[in-house]
């Protein structure tokens, strides 16, 4: 659904090392935060739900002393609620526990109680109840692979969800195992990596074990896919089957955000970064760069941003919202945090030294 | 005449940390009965039953003590001595304490 601008609030969520800061806008120029929220926790996961006109926000909230949980609040951050025995608790037979969810993921607008999260140890969870209670996905649980899956730096986890808006279509990436496809919901699960790159094992080419970074679909194109991979950038247009590259015209082919625009076919943003021995921008220079035929070519973007840049991005922390035209929104490890409220045109700082920002979560909402 | 005289038998305290006792109903200690054989891991079972995120805070979902969370029997650390199966006497403290981790 396309939401004018102008009779909206616009939500940023902005999850970092040390807490969760929000800013509403009217514009996407002036922002009011309050913050910070879960002092002292690390938020690398934020879902922000507008279906049926409601405004929930969920957080994965971790705390190196107190460990993971998930909190949601239904009034913009005045108060947060957590189920007693926690939204996700790993079933005893497991054996495990949950480390840290990396991924809150409302469904589509036709199924409004569903939300997906993506945890470490590598699970999906599914909820039936708008995020406050998630069932374990014993089919991705289950898989054979398990025990062949790695870890990357940051831990072994799922962590991009993307469900097909009209159908029982569901891909999962993790780091590392690559990309997992589901045509019946989630009960069954084949790896869907044909294509991808995975330089750093014996055999380049495997079926599973690859490290993508985020994966987010076209809006249009039905079957159509965008990933970033731990070197390489990637399209599907076949549901998954094979991939193939669309890194030509990047200044580097790693990164971890991979953004598809909410309505337009063909377009999507990634954030470079040199690697493996740098990890930084280009250069020092940080730039987002789009695509809008789906990555035949690409635009530099780097209007408001500094001239020197020595912070990275992670996969979660940029994020778009649903207004036309579309904004964007990134953070930086270093706590700064930019905003376009013109598809990545031009940039404007809205928030700096705050904390690692781990994740970044933008939404048009009702009121506020 | 003659017969026993029975003593009450002192309650067992849990001494919280300041972040934790929101989850307790704002309390700094709280008490359990010495009814029987205590261990740490029964005294954390009953705190769990009363403040279930109090609980969750302390030990995931497999039991476990949290990496970063201490607990003190008479002055040593559980892990030093026999973890959650260590016994707690009748009118003992029992500390928790966050580990000094953290950047």
């Amino acid at each position: 659904m396309v939401r004018m601008a102008t009779a909206q609030t616009f939500l940023l969520a902005i999850g970092t090392k040390k807490g969760l800061w929000l800013a509403t806008s009217q514009d996407r120029q002036e922002w009011s935060f309050t913050g910070p929220h879960f002092l002292m926790a690390e938020i690398p996961s934020i879902g922000i739900d507008t279906r049926e006109g409601r405004t929930r926000i969920m957080v994965g909230v971790s705390s190196p002393h107190w460990g993971p949980t998930v909190a949601h609040s239904d009034d913009l951050g005045a108060t947060w609620t957590e189920p007693e025995h926690g939204a996700i608790r790993f079933p005893e037979d497991t054996g495990a526990a949950l480390e840290r969810v990396w991924q809150i993921y409302p469904d589509a607008e036709s199924r409004p109680g569903v939300v997906w999260a993506g945890a470490e140890p590598i699970s999906v969870w599914k909820s039936t109840d708008g995020g406050e209670h998630f069932e374990l996905n014993r089919g991705l649980w289950d898989h054979p692979h398990r025990s062949e899956w790695g870890a990357g730096y940051g831990g072994a986890a799922a962590h991009s969800i993307v469900v097909h808006p009209g159908g029982d279509t569901v891909h999962v990436a993790m780091s590392t195992g690559g990309v997992y496809r589901s045509l019946d919901g989630g009960t069954s699960w084949e790896a869907r990596n044909k294509g991808i790159s995975a330089y750093f094992m014996p055999d380049p080419n495997p079926e599973f074990g690859q490290c993508v970074h985020k994966i987010a679909a076209d809006a249009v194109v039905d079957g159509r896919l965008y990933a970033q991979n731990h070197h390489g950038v990637y399209r599907t247009d076949n549901n998954a089957e094979s991939w193939d590259s669309i890194a030509e015209g990047l200044p580097a082919d790693f990164g971890f955000v991979m953004l598809a625009h909410p309505r337009r076919a063909g377009t999507a943003w990634v954030v470079p970064l040199k690697a493996d021995g740098e990890r930084i921008p280009p250069g020092g220079q940080l730039a987002v760069h789009r695509t809008d035929d789906a990555g035949d070519t690409w635009t530099r973007l780097d209007a408001g941003l500094p001239d020197k840049e020595y912070n990275s991005v992670l996969r979660d922390a940029a994020s778009v919202d649903t207004a036309e035209p579309a904004g964007v929104y990134f953070g930086t490890r270093g706590g700064t945090v930019y905003a376009s409220a013109d598809e990545g045109g031009t940039f404007t700082e809205v928030a700096t030294h705050l904390p690692d920002v781990l994740c970044v979560r933008a939404a048009v909402v009702a009121g506020a | 005449m003659c017969g026993r005289q029975w003593w009450p038998v002192p309650d067992i305290s849990l001494v919280l940390p300041s972040v934790l006792q929101p989850l307790a109903g704002g309390q700094s200690v709280l008490t359990a009965p010495a009814d029987g054989p205590v261990t740490v891991g029964k005294l954390l079972d009953s705190v769990a039953a009363d403040y279930a995120i109090l609980g969750r805070r302390l030990r995931d979902e497999t039991g476990a003590l949290r990496r970063f969370v201490n607990i003190y029997v008479g002055g040593d650390e559980v892990r030093r001595q026999q973890g959650l199966d260590t016994e707690v006497a009748p009118g003992q403290e029992v500390l928790v304490i966050q580990s000094v981790a953290g950047g």
